[in-house]
């Protein structure tokens, strides 16, 4: 993993972006100050408003993001304050908001679209796949796709069909990507920026049950440590965290089952079991460091994803182990994924999803006796 | 209001004229209203294409009569300077050698492949002509033509074509985005830089290139609608050559043209002969000079014939017949314009032999280019696919550096070229 990250100025263009830096500085410094609830929403709505003060080409666009501030509300308020320019709403049209962004990056500027609904992003997925993720490679360097494009994915909401998807498995197989999914409303912001600072294109994922939980968060703190880093050329991207210690097993997992995971280890913590959780945050580029650190230190693993497992992220995590911990196995990587069924309907969720009960069953099935 | 492409109807709609603020259902504001209280006309009679397809040139090389130009109120296209139009003969002369050259570098097992554009020069000629020095080009596959006669290097243009990389040249610095497989997705990117040109407040024109086939995609609409929502400075080209590999048109649109659909989005279309090449500069440069005054975008359908297959690999016999392709050798767009030219005084036996020494110096470059072995450097498949190679990237690059040592300590060749 590479310590640099790039400053917000223009991948392809030439406008200087360090006096709109210095203003959202100022403007920063004016915020609210020390640890308050935050919501992951408010998290993600900071990071824009801030990623915007600092460059003048980071625009925001997709459908409803505008006046209404998104169906999830995390626009809210950018139309208002950067004005119909920077925030505006597009025509109904997926591909047309990819595909427009891909040509706004080409030509100077950092578009962050929102797709409204997982499965509503597909419409796009040839755009993603055969241009975003392409066109760095295709012209040997000589164009960038300095872009985001906003997900909110993952179930847990009763949500009908269509509106729960897991679909970071498609994105991820994809070269040319990169995929980050914040689990932690600091993240929320942290990671963010760092998507936006990408001058490779990024698929950001945002588990949409996860929008309204809170942490107690500094935002002014970690909009300084944002600005420290880019002075220091350092980064948490790419970087897999470790969300609770323990000795005995990890957990890995990404997004929305992370919290799952927690309260997963802080009930076997009650049955005597130490159980490590590590949060990926990155799925592409993965961690295998950080990963690998902890199954090598416990010697035991299971992999946690909303996803179907069949050729999914989670698959792929668990053969990397595998290929480089093998020695240190104890016991055969167990995952607890989704079913490789369609996502259910909201009154069937539940028993789809994966719950603390069931990454339990797996935990015990660790050949412990041996 | 119903907008018709019966003429009849429209034929009665035009005797009871109505300005757009006559008229409660109809929402048209800026660029499309001020032009229809211009020219008097209706709104229809602006946004549908003229009622018959732009010819200036009839295809035995005679400048028709005004009046039979197919021009219409609102429809007017002043006949090009002669400096046009002798740059525009050369640049034809020039992108039939380029195509011929081309095909014969493939049949010689040079090149891979290559989408020909024989008897669409003038379309790619004009194309590129209609341009200004700060405008975007986003191109199809079949476009290499009007790709060089931008200015991009012959050599460097047929690389993807040639096989050592997907595109040889940078988009950024010709301005012209990289020529584009999947059809009309590039319609979209021709969007979002004119999108941002004009948040910037630059007065660029993108030309969005397609083919007949292409307008039946799903982007196709997403990029028109995208672009008239908004008000871009775009102007749409449809190369309507007859057909998508073997599908005719009639299996792709019952429009009556492809040039109507622009009014479903609110936009200007035309037809034009896309074998005359004095007729489409006239329409494309009027195109661009009313994107770039603030119009927002129009579509121009340009009516040609792909004279060969769809590439080396596909056999046209199967889906045409000889008598229809001779047919559309009578209206080259080549011969038509010398004998236009000649006819008008421009062209002596001095310039043409200048014109084809610089088109046989064209073809040399490309003979020379493509039978040089450049050899491929197998780590560049890592190097961009991110801006900073991932962990992951690092590993395997390691990997295959170690494989083809392996291979070239044991004196074995490779067959990647690494050895090389």
């Amino acid at each position: 993993m590479s310590p640099t990250v790039t400053t917000s100025s223009e991948a392809n263009g030439n406008v200087s972006s360090a006096t709109a830096r210095a203003a959202a500085s100022a403007a920063a410094t004016a915020a609210a100050t020390g640890p308050q609830a935050v919501t992951m929403a408010k998290a993600l709505n900071t990071a824009m408003v801030d990623a915007m003060h600092a460059d003048k080409s980071v625009l925001v666009f997709g459908e409803d993001v505008g006046t209404l501030g998104g169906v999830f509300r995390i626009t809210d308020g950018l139309t208002k304050t950067f004005g119909e320019q920077r925030c505006f709403d597009t025509p109904l049209a997926e591909s047309g908001i990819v595909g427009m962004a891909v040509g706004m990056a080409i030509n100077g500027m950092r578009p962050v679209v929102e797709m409204q609904f997982d499965a509503f992003a597909y419409p796009a997925f040839e755009q993603i796949v055969s241009h975003v993720a392409k066109m760095h490679n295709r012209t040997k360097g000589a164009l960038k796709l300095p872009m985001v494009i906003r997900v909110p994915y993952a179930g847990g909401i009763g949500g009908v069909e269509h509106h729960c998807d897991s679909s970071e498995s498609y994105y991820a197989h994809t070269a040319g990507l990169k995929v980050f999914t914040p689990a932690t409303v600091a993240d929320g912001y942290r990671m963010l920026r760092e998507a936006i600072d990408s001058d490779d294109p990024v698929m950001f994922m945002e588990p949409k049950k996860l929008y309204w939980s809170k942490d107690l968060v500094d935002l002014e703190a970690l909009r300084n440590e944002h600005e420290a880093n880019i002075e220091r050329g350092t980064s948490t991207e790419g970087r897999a965290a470790v969300a609770r210690t323990g000795t005995d097993a990890t957990l890995i997992a990404y997004g929305p089952s992370v919290p799952t995971a927690l309260a997963a280890a802080a009930a076997a913590e009650e049955e005597g079991r130490s159980l490590e959780v590590i949060d990926v945050r990155s799925i592409v580029p993965f961690d295998d460091e950080t990963v690998c650190a902890s199954v090598r230190k416990t010697g035991r693993a299971v992999v946690i994803a909303e996803a179907h497992g069949f050729a999914s992220v989670s698959s792929e995590i668990v053969a990397r182990v595998q290929e480089r911990c093998f020695h240190y196995l104890a016991a055969p990587i167990r995952r607890v994924t989704g079913f490789d069924v369609p996502y259910p309907a909201p009154k069937l969720e539940h028993y789809y999803l994966p719950g603390v009960d069931r990454i339990l069953d797996a935990v015990d099935d660790l050949q412990w006796e041996d | 209001m119903t907008i018709s492409a019966d003429h009849t109807a429209r034929d009665r709609a035009a005797q009871d004229r109505r300005l757009p603020d006559q008229d409660e259902d109809l929402h048209v504001e800026g660029p499309v209203a001020e032009a229809v209280r211009k020219f008097g006309i209706t709104v229809e009679d602006y946004l549908l294409p003229a009622r018959h397809q732009i010819q200036m040139v009839d295809q035995d090389g005679n400048l028709k009569p005004h009046s039979e130009q197919g021009t219409e109120p609102g429809h007017e296209y002043p006949l090009p300077g002669d400096e046009e139009l002798l740059a525009a003969y050369e640049q034809l002369v020039v992108g039939r050698r380029v195509n011929d050259q081309n095909s014969a570098l493939v049949r010689q097992g040079r090149m891979a492949v290559y989408p020909s554009s024989h008897g669409q020069e003038a379309c790619q000629v004009a194309a590129a002509l209609c341009l200004s020095e700060g405008d975007w080009m986003f191109p199809t596959y079949r476009d290499s033509v009007a790709v060089m006669a931008r200015g991009v290097d012959p050599v460097q243009t047929m690389t993807l074509f040639r096989g050592d990389w997907h595109s040889g040249y940078n988009p950024a610095e010709h301005k012209v985005g990289i020529q584009c497989t999947p059809l009309t997705t590039q319609l979209l990117h021709a969007v979002g830089v004119a999108h941002a040109a004009k948040l910037r407040g630059e007065d660029t024109v993108v030309l969005a290139m397609c083919g007949d086939g292409a307008t039946s995609e799903g982007d196709f609409h997403e990029a028109l609608n995208f672009a008239a929502v908004f008000h871009l400075p775009v102007v749409f080209f449809v190369q309507n050559n007859q057909y998508a590999i073997s599908v005719p048109l009639a299996h792709q649109s019952v429009a009556p043209s492809l040039a109507h659909k622009a009014v479903g989005y609110g936009m200007a279309g035309e037809r034009v002969d896309g074998n005359d090449v004095v007729a489409l500069l006239a329409v494309l440069d009027r195109a661009v000079k009313l994107a770039r005054e603030g119009s927002g975008p129009l579509l121009v359908e340009a009516h040609t014939y792909r004279m060969q297959a769809h590439t080396n690999a596909d056999d046209a016999t199967r889906y045409r017949q000889d008598s229809e392709v001779a047919q559309w050798v009578a209206r080259d767009p080549l011969t038509r314009m010398r004998t236009y030219l000649a006819g008008k005084g421009l062209l002596d036996d001095d310039a043409e032999s200048r014109i084809s020494e610089k088109a046989e110096a064209v073809a040399a470059q490309l003979r020379n280019g493509l039978s040089e072995d450049v050899p491929v450097d197998p780590q560049d498949l890592f190097k961009y696919v991110y801006s900073t190679p991932t962990p992951q990237l690092k590993e395997q690059s390691a990997l295959l550096a170690d494989e083809l040592e392996r291979e070239a300590s044991a004196g074995g060749s490779t067959n990647t070229g690494a050895a090389k």
